[in-house]
């Protein structure tokens, strides 16, 4: 059924939110420290063991990728929730500083690609 | 026409599946018809998401009555939830494959974000080290710029623009990242975790990597949702304390 997997989906993403909220209170930081990358690694973790052990149903599967393909759609519905109004009336010194050191960030990206082992 | 707009107000998200649903269909209509899907469609369904969010307040497009839905749509919780979901795709081998270079670019991504930022700020007249770090910060995220703001109590004013400085980052990435893809060699699933990476910003990097190619999303939003976190953790502490060595 597909509500199996929207059930992993929801406990891998609890679980992870736990973690990062864990390890956000142990540093002292309000937040959550990369709650969403530690979920993420829990479903990759959780259907490379559920395919090489086959307990994963395609329909159990479906319910998981009824989201991925959602995902688009949520990130329209994200950006036209943005304050696109406060951050353009941020002044210069916010236009400026989030465009350079954007652009600073883009200029390394092929400088360490060069260096995974994708040959 | 008031009882209309409760109505759609009530039903809020359900009404934000229409909207989207006609926002995604316009926008793939000019992208196969008008550019011959040069721009990718996803690319200018998010650049009319912006637009009309343009036109609403603090929330976007959010803050209209009838709109309110789009919040919860667009909102972390389920953002979150179907970023996770696109882990499904991506496979651990291809994980293992990036390594420790994965580690080194999180670390660079911040430093590097953090002191062009906050240089920028200071040649602008914000001198102060609380300043500095709370701009630089917002260089990394508009998550890691107030958090960072909070923690060294710098003022309300540094912190909204440290803000903005996120979201112009998250907006930038978004458009930017489709067209200069190519360039920077983002096409496989090392590099996009590479960019990632450096990059950070969860919202700019999933959206712009959709926009280019979905296959990539999980990879990229991976390492991006580690940027934060890694963020959080350096700009507070280590790099304040580099900051306090040198300006007052």
């Amino acid at each position: 059924m597909k509500i199996y997997g929207v059930a992993i989906l929801a406990a891998c993403f609890l679980l992870g939110h736990i973690v990062g909220d864990a390890l956000g209170k142990a540093f002292h930081l309000t937040g959550n420290l990369g709650g969403v990358g530690f979920a993420m690694l829990l479903l990759v973790f959780a259907n490379d063991y559920f395919k090489r052990k086959n307990l994963i149903p395609a329909e159990t599967e479906n319910g998981i990728l009824f989201w991925s393909n959602m995902y688009i759609p949520v990130v329209v519905a994200m950006s036209a929730t943005q304050n696109v109004k406060a951050a353009l009336s941020g002044g210069w010194v916010a236009i400026l500083a989030g465009i350079i050191a954007t652009t600073a960030c883009f200029i390394l990206v092929p400088i360490f690609s060069k260096l995974t082992k994708n040959k | 026409m008031n009882d209309f707009i409760k109505i759609l107000d009530k039903n809020g998200l359900v009404f934000a599946f229409l909207v989207v649903g006609v926002i995604m269909y316009v926008s793939y209509f000019i992208s196969k018809k008008l550019t011959k899907s040069k721009i990718p469609g996803a690319a200018i369904a998010i650049s009319v998401g912006l637009l009309i969010a343009y036109f609403g307040g603090e929330k976007g497009v959010a803050s209209l009555p009838a709109f309110s839905g789009m919040a919860l749509l667009g909102g972390s919780m389920l953002r979150d939830f179907s970023i996770v979901s696109t882990a499904l795709g991506a496979s651990f081998h291809e994980i293992k494959k990036t390594g420790w270079v994965g580690f080194l670019v999180l670390v660079l991504g911040t430093v590097v974000a953090f002191f062009v930022g906050g240089s920028i700020g200071y040649v602008m007249g914000y001198g102060d080290a609380k300043s500095f770090a709370t701009i630089g910060a917002g260089a990394c995220t508009f998550i890691v710029g107030p958090v960072t703001g909070a923690a060294l109590g710098a003022s309300s004013d540094v912190i909204a623009i440290s803000i903005a400085i996120g979201v112009i980052k998250s907006i930038m990435v978004t458009i930017a990242t489709p067209f200069v893809a190519k360039k920077l060699g983002i096409d496989n699933p090392q590099t996009a975790m590479v960019f990632g990476g450096l990059v950070g910003s969860t919202s700019g990097v999933s959206a712009g990597l959709a926009a280019t190619d979905v296959k990539l999303v999980p990879y990229g939003a991976l390492t991006a949702t580690f940027h934060t976190a890694m963020g959080c953790l350096l700009c507070p502490s280590i790099l304040y304390f580099l900051v306090q060595l040198f300006l007052p």
